[in-house]
């Protein structure tokens, strides 16, 4: 550094550069301004896609909001039905869904980050949840299809769940891991060490320690099948009369919003919205609070 | 207290514990396995009718029995890297303003904006896209490209045809937006993994900020900043509510970028229902959804090697 | 090279005529190690270890870092078994059995050695909790009975004056030092025989320091203790016995007195004097 300054320092003749320098640094300058601009209207315009669904959202289906459409199950055309079978039935099977998909999940994270961390069947199981973590939803719905509904020629609500369950496994499985390779070290050697056996340090001390991270996971997981259309399309389909019925197909709110938005009639496209209204807030209201206890033991 | 130290196995626990893991960590291995076999299964009587012959055949067609993945696949993969070549730069962008350019307090609101905009459902982005984009590109977009752009010799027959606001460009907006989260997300983690000493030290030679993003922190992330890309391109590729709604759903391969068209996921989606069990038009949709498994497969793969060297977390 | 438990036992003798005031005797071992070998992989971290923990006395283990005495306290209680890779070889005698012998059951050798580490590790529940945890995973108690050990082990630990008030609150709102306090409580509850202790201050305030100090002159009326420890004070004011390793070798081992006052190897002056570190 100090070498490169003296050197410079005297080099005959570096002071006829100074304006050219001058001009080059005006030049860089101008160039990072423009850079940063343009990153100002790229994050603008990011804002603004989220301002306008919401603002879209809000000003198409608060109209429509009633109690209603809260307590009354999906009607023909025309006579003032709502969505109440809808949101029982996404209720039950985003419940149910994750019911079963969190202890799996729960179990293989736990398999990866304290019993394979340097196996190779950990290495393909970590690979094969990431993949199917981002998977096409769809794909899970043709699944579950072809393995539980048309064997057993029908759609039912607990293929509904199924295919939900199969896409909590994967979100559970990363955040569970990411939380648990957090803990220190120290903490399971501290209980170890008092003769606890490898299970109930990981139950009564890892799982407690992690308990934020892990429960954030699963928040997140929840949001994100509540909103799922695609692979109940094939799975619970759908029902527009009022059924609690885990074997007979069984209504939710994406796949009605579907129905309804495509339709021909205005007051169907209206619920749609509201259905839209309310599953979106009712999903962003779930990551904010899965950010909130991510956070409040931080 | 001072018993012998038994040599009684105390690890039954341990042991169903630990074998009630491995056996969730093996049907992980199980569902992707099922996952794959059964679509080839069901696919298994498209292939056998239409040989290699579906993959190339643009047909679709239910009332003579023919079809072909040719149009779907087409569709399937123009959307989602012309959705991607709209989404990196915006990603891009965002992700400097994050990690480098935002005052500090504003970080982490705009970040969580940001990544809210991956938790809105995608049947919303179908809703947004066919009740606000669609009449914006039918109404302004469309008609002043078909007349400007449409108008100049070569590249002009791309930029062509019936101002109608849906299409493939249309759905590959919708899905840009969709994945610029999911790609900023993942751009701002791994600019955050650069040594602040690294940068501190191009400023200190006087970078600007761009200079250091460009010299210093893109070249240290640049293999994780890929593997972001290329996730953002798997989540396009299967994303099936929000392109159903604008796409225009036509089995024709779109000789412009108005032009309406179709890809597996809506194609699935929209012709699921009126297909019966062990019909051939079943088998070829199963079929098709064994491609998609396939290409996302593989896109998935190279995103998350590319993604694994200090990217975790 | 390294100095055998014989020698040890001998120079104690030895050197017990020409050194009146040297505190205490050393006693009879309660844990003895021979021909202790140790790997990481490949890497051979501890060569051929021999020394006693005499019972109910303090073993101080000084030398400077990466010598091999935080791996020998491993070893002892077996915590290396959670990792693939890393083996022992050798005896390590306790009631005439082989704490490194495969068979041994961990769980209950962790109830006999107990172990407190450098940082303290509080459990993620309350300060009652945190005791009790330990003690039901090796006993049935009545919840009256729990709570006679619970504060018998704090009052041990010189810890229930300050938190007997506040037993349900998390464990997480202590000071650092009234943590580690209360992981030694935690340790002692389990009614161990033998304590490891690895560089239980290195993490605190030289007030709280003291106060472990002092609890450790305490509670080797009833434990024997081993404590690891980069502090040569500590070691002086602490330990009956001190044994200096370096490089995966135990150098040189006797009383206190002597390793700090009349060292009989050269590096072991060297290090003591400080020399090198």
């Amino acid at each position: 550094m100090s070498a490169t300054m003296t050197a410079s320092g005297g080099v005959p003749g570096a002071a006829k550069n100074i304006s050219a320098s001058e001009a080059l640094g005006r030049r860089r300058h101008r160039l990072n301004t423009i850079v940063r601009t343009l990153c100002v209207i790229a994050t603008g315009l990011g804002l603004l896609f989220l301002a306008s669904i919401l603002f879209t959202l809000i000003y198409r289906g608060i109209g429509g909001l009633s109690l209603v459409v809260l307590t009354t199950s999906t009607l023909p055309p025309g006579s003032h039905g709502g969505l109440l079978n809808a949101i029982v039935g996404s209720v039950i099977q985003t419940f149910l869904g994750t019911l079963i998909g969190t202890p799996i999940g729960l179990m293989v994270g736990t398999y990866l980050s304290e019993y394979a961390q340097h196996s190779k069947l950990g290495d393909a199981i970590r690979f094969v949840s990431d993949v199917l973590l981002s998977a096409p939803s769809i794909l899970i719905g043709l699944f579950i299809f072809a393995l539980l509904v048309a064997p057993f020629g029908g759609f039912t609500g607990i293929a509904g769940c199924a295919a939900l369950a199969v896409i909590v496994i994967p979100i559970v499985v990363r955040t569970t891991e990411d939380m648990l390779g957090l803990i220190p070290v120290a903490l399971r050697e501290a209980a170890v060490a008092l003769g606890a056996p490898k299970w109930k340090a990981i139950v009564q001390v890892c799982y407690p320690a992690a308990r934020q991270g892990i429960v954030t996971g699963i928040l997140l997981a929840v949001a994100r099948v509540a909103g799922e259309t695609a692979p109940l399309l094939f799975t619970s389909l759908g029902n527009l009369n009022w059924s609690l019925s885990l074997g007979k197909p069984m209504a939710s709110l994406p796949v009605t919003i579907y129905q309804y938005a495509g339709s021909a009639f205005e007051d169907w496209v209206q619920l749609a919205w509201v259905g839209a209204l309310l599953i979106t807030f009712g999903v962003l209201a779930i990551n904010i609070a899965a950010r909130f206890v991510l956070r409040g033991g931080k | 207290m001072s018993q012998a130290i038994t040599k009684r196995p105390s690890n039954r626990g341990d042991a169903i514990f630990a074998g009630l893991a491995r056996l969730s960590g093996l049907l992980v291995l199980v569902l992707m396995g099922g996952i794959i076999v059964v679509l080839f299964l069901g696919g298994l009587p498209a292939f056998k009718q239409f040989g290699a012959g579906f993959l190339i055949s643009d047909d679709w067609d239910p009332v003579q029995n023919s079809f072909g993945a040719l149009v779907p696949v087409f569709g399937t993969i123009v959307t989602a890297v012309l959705a991607l070549i709209m989404a990196v730069p915006l990603a891009f962008g965002i992700a400097f303003y994050l990690t480098e350019l935002a005052p500090l307090w504003f970080r982490r609101p705009v970040g969580t904006a940001i990544e809210l905009l991956a938790a809105v459902p995608s049947i919303i982005y179908g809703m947004w896209g066919f009740f606000v984009i669609v009449p914006i590109m039918a109404e302004y977009v469309q008609p002043f490209v078909i007349d400007s752009v449409g108008e100049l010799p070569w590249i002009g027959a791309f930029f062509q045809g019936p101002p109608f606001g849906t299409g493939i460009l249309t759905a590959a907006m919708v899905l840009a937006v969709m994945i610029i989260p999911f790609i900023a997300a993942t751009m701002r983690d791994v600019f955050d993994t650069v040594p602040l000493v690294f940068k501190e030290s191009a400023y200190g030679l006087g970078c600007t900020t761009w200079e250091v993003m460009r010299s210093i922190v893109i070249p240290y992330t640049r293999v994780s900043v890929v593997g972001g890309i290329i996730l953002g391109l798997g989540r396009a590729l299967g994303e099936t509510m929000a392109v159903t709604f604008v796409i225009g759903n036509t089995n024709r391969i779109a000789t412009t970028i108005f032009g309406p068209g179709n890809t597996i996921a809506s194609l699935v989606a929209l012709e699921f229902p009126e297909s019966e069990t062990g019909s051939l038009k079943l088998s070829s949709l199963l079929a098709l959804g064994f491609l998609l498994f396939v290409i996302s497969f593989i896109v998935l793969a190279i995103s998350r090697m590319l993604l694994k060297p200090g990217a975790k977390a | 090279m390294s100095t055998t438990m014989n020698e040890a036992t001998m120079a104690d003798n030895t050197y017990g005529g020409v050194q009146v005031r040297s505190s205490q005797a050393i006693g009879a071992p309660r844990i003895a190690i021979s021909e202790l070998d140790f790997f990481y992989g490949e890497h051979k971290a501890l060569k051929q270890i021999d020394l006693a923990l005499p019972d109910k006395q303090v073993t101080g283990m000084i030398g400077p870092s990466g010598c091999g005495k935080s791996t020998l306290l491993r070893v002892l209680n077996r915590m290396y078994d959670l990792y693939p890779g890393q083996r022992a070889t050798g005896k390590v005698m306790m009631d005439g059995e082989n704490i490194i012998d495969p068979g041994i059951d961990l769980n209950s050798l962790r109830a006999r050695i107990g172990m407190v580490f450098q940082k303290p590790t509080p459990f993620p529940m309350s300060i009652y909790d945190n005791i009790a945890f330990g003690v039901k995973l090796h006993e049935k108690l009545s919840k009256a009975a729990m709570e006679e050990r619970v504060e018998w082990s704090l009052t041990r630990a010189a810890l229930w004056g300050e938190v007997k008030d506040r037993l349900k609150t998390p464990a997480m709102g202590m000071s650092g030092g009234q943590q580690q306090r209360l992981c030694i409580a935690r340790t002692i509850a389990v009614r161990p025989e033998v304590i490891l202790l690895d560089e239980p201050t290195s993490a605190l305030d030289p007030i709280s320091t003291l106060k472990i100090e002092e609890l450790i002159d305490e509670l080797k009326a009833d434990f024997t203790i081993a404590i690891v420890t980069h502090n040569m004070q500590q070691a002086a004011r602490c330990a009956d016995q001190v044994a200096f390793f370096y490089l995966g070798e135990m150098v040189e081992v006797g009383p206190a007195e002597q390793i700090f006052t009349a060292p009989k190897e050269k590096r072991t002056q060297e290090y003591v004097t400080g020399r090198f570190g």
